[in-house]
């Protein structure tokens, strides 16, 4: 066989390969379409005229890109307001929560003692408690102690689902890092606070910040407890979205503009906390 | 490393944890609880008194309690159940190597980090009866002649929000399920090769069983969040028209909102005893799994 007809074997032994994946192709563009289709026809409709949004016939793409809806967002609406409170709330959220967990992951890693088990159960059975279970109690509650309608209420009740699930995220990578690691470190003379600082710590970091990213998200994004725990001055991102709704219909320019403002940091973050966020998920998973 | 004798540092370690959970979540479920035994109803403060089981007595006699229970059964098991299929055929499809698969993975997960609110309003804006883009498109297509005002009527309310709640979770399955599938050895699949197996036996021998704890674990997840979550529905219909679309979660949100808390945890603890019901066999089983793999 010459080198020529090899080289066509080759390619069309390729075609066929290509031909023999094309449903599969056309199937994973078609799910793509329908999985992203919602956040063009979001962002289509931030950049159109007021005028198009509730014309006779539906346009695909603005006549006219304007970005007034953007600038009335902070102009009119002042949307910096509920982004800071937003802000506020998720990072002292996630830094509440990392700390506080990476400590009791670290003793049910590291650990072996009496009531381990009872201990890890009872964390991981808090995921189970509906949201709505926890709202009316924590509502009467904070009403009566006094910081209902305060960031703090909000952060409080953010922790009720943050720390179990930053607990069970960080054991599982802690899990992987063998202890040995530490030991070394303690024979040469370490405690165990210098071997975890020095040794562990530094290892952990990339899977700290993943779980960070996870509380943060979930925090941005959080909508029953913040509707009912906030006020006009410090309501955060998704009840500000939510109030564009008014008796007299739906501000949809706004809304979809600020809706496009909420999800870029979240997005940016997540595509780069991706691969460990889905390692940790999946760690007690996959090992068993 | 372990030590064997007692050590107080590890209660140490927790006690923060434990003391932030213990003030947050278990003692307001106790309060809850305690609550659900009152008329605790804000709007009259006077009368909150002792009632005994007259809160459990009345949700077991209101018909807007049973029809919110199965609108709950049939969203999570319609919900979770799709969301799973759908889910599993994405990661099949992204387990291939293709150019430009980090960036389509990546892309494809943002509906899972996208605010409840925001998905409930994006689609709210999709399925409108007046401007909406779905009727557009299913009038260019000429599938539909007049529009259909999909959140507004009872028979198409349903079914709208349950595609919404799927769309939301199929990124996470795919991508829980693509971690499993890329966790599977290869070998197991030449060597199922060698035997003769065919795809389908190979699907179902090699792939199902690999990812059996993926599986379990990602879907109790889902099924609790999606049996909880309020934020989409709510900001779809509110429950409504006529209460077409409101699980438990929503009906308890609803009563809240009216303050009326003492009947609204009633609810609420009814609604944890049905997902622990689902929840504990499962936890069980993954557990006894995971001993055993030990």
């Amino acid at each position: 066989m010459s080198d020529r007809q090899r080289s066509r074997g080759r390619r069309f032994s390729r075609f066929r390969r290509f031909l023999r994946a094309l449903p599969g192709y056309i199937l994973l563009i078609a799910m793509l379409i329908f999985l992203l289709f919602p956040f063009y026809w979001t962002f289509v409709t931030s950049i159109k005229p007021q005028k198009e949004l509730y014309g006779r016939t539906v346009t695909y793409w603005p006549t006219a890109v304007t970005f007034d809806s953007y600038r009335k967002l902070f102009s009119e609406y002042n949307f910096l307001k509920p982004m800071l409170n937003s802000l506020l709330v998720a990072s002292v959220t996630t830094v509440v929560s990392l700390t506080v967990s990476l400590l009791a992951a670290y003793a049910f890693s590291r650990y072996r003692f009496r009531g381990r088990k009872f201990f890890m159960t009872l964390f991981l059975t808090n995921n189970m408690f509906p949201t709505v279970l926890l709202l009316i109690p924590l509502f009467a509650i904070m009403r009566r102690i006094g910081i209902l309608y305060t960031p703090s209420a909000l952060i409080l009740s953010y922790t009720t689902f943050t720390i179990p699930f930053s607990i069970w995220l960080l054991n599982g990578y802690l899990d992987d890092l063998p202890g040995s690691l530490e030991e070394a470190a303690m024979v040469d003379g370490a405690n165990r606070a210098q071997a975890f600082m020095k040794i562990i710590l530094p290892m952990l970091i990339p899977c700290v910040v993943a779980t960070g990213a996870y509380v943060f998200m979930t925090a941005w994004n959080e909508y029953t407890f913040a509707v009912m725990f906030t006020n006009e001055g410090n309501r955060t991102i998704p009840v500000a979205l939510k109030n564009f709704i008014g008796q007299l219909g739906v501000e949809w320019g706004m809304l979809t503009a600020g809706g496009i403002i909420t999800i870029i940091p979240v997005c940016i973050m997540f595509f780069f906390a991706q691969k460990r966020l889905v390692e940790g998920l999946t760690a007690g998973a996959v090992k068993g | 490393m372990y030590r064997r004798k007692f050590s107080p540092w590890p209660y140490l370690l927790i006690a923060p944890a434990l003391i932030v959970i213990f003030a947050v979540v278990f003692f307001p479920v106790l309060n809850a609880i305690f609550m659900s035994f009152q008329s605790y109803d804000l709007r009259r403060p006077s009368q909150i008194r002792f009632t005994g089981l007259a809160n459990y007595v009345a949700a077991m006699h209101d018909p807007l309690f049973w029809q919110a229970l199965i609108k709950t059964v049939i969203w999570v098991s319609v919900g979770v159940g799709l969301q799973f299929v759908f889910g599993f055929l994405l990661a099949l499809l992204l387990n291939r190597k293709f150019p430009g698969r980090g960036i389509v993975r990546s892309i494809s997960l943002i509906p899972w980090v996208t605010p409840g609110v925001l998905i409930g309003l994006m689609w709210r804006w999709i399925f409108d009866g007046n401007y909406g883009v779905l009727n557009d498109l299913l009038m260019r297509l000429g599938l539909i002649h007049d529009k259909i005002p999909f959140l507004a009527q009872q028979s198409t309310a349903f079914p709208s929000v349950i595609l919404t709640i799927i769309w939301q979770g199929i990124p996470f399955f795919a991508l829980m399920l693509l971690a499993g599938l890329q966790g599977i050895p290869e070998e197991l699949y030449d060597a199922a090769n060698v035997d003769g197996a065919n795809a389908f036996q190979r699907f179902f021998m090699i792939t199902i069983p690999s990812l059996k704890n993926t599986i379990f674990v990602t879907t109790l997840l889902r099924i609790i969040w999606v049996a909880n979550s309020v934020d989409v529905i709510f900001n779809m219909t509110e429950g409504g028209p006529a209460y077409s679309t409101q699980t438990l979660s929503v009906y308890v949100f609803n009563k809240a909102n009216t303050l009326n808390l003492g009947y609204a945890s009633t609810m609420a603890i009814l609604l944890a005893l049905a997902l622990a019901l689902v929840a504990v066999p499962y936890l069980k089983t993954l557990f006894k799994a995971q001993e055993e793999s030990k």
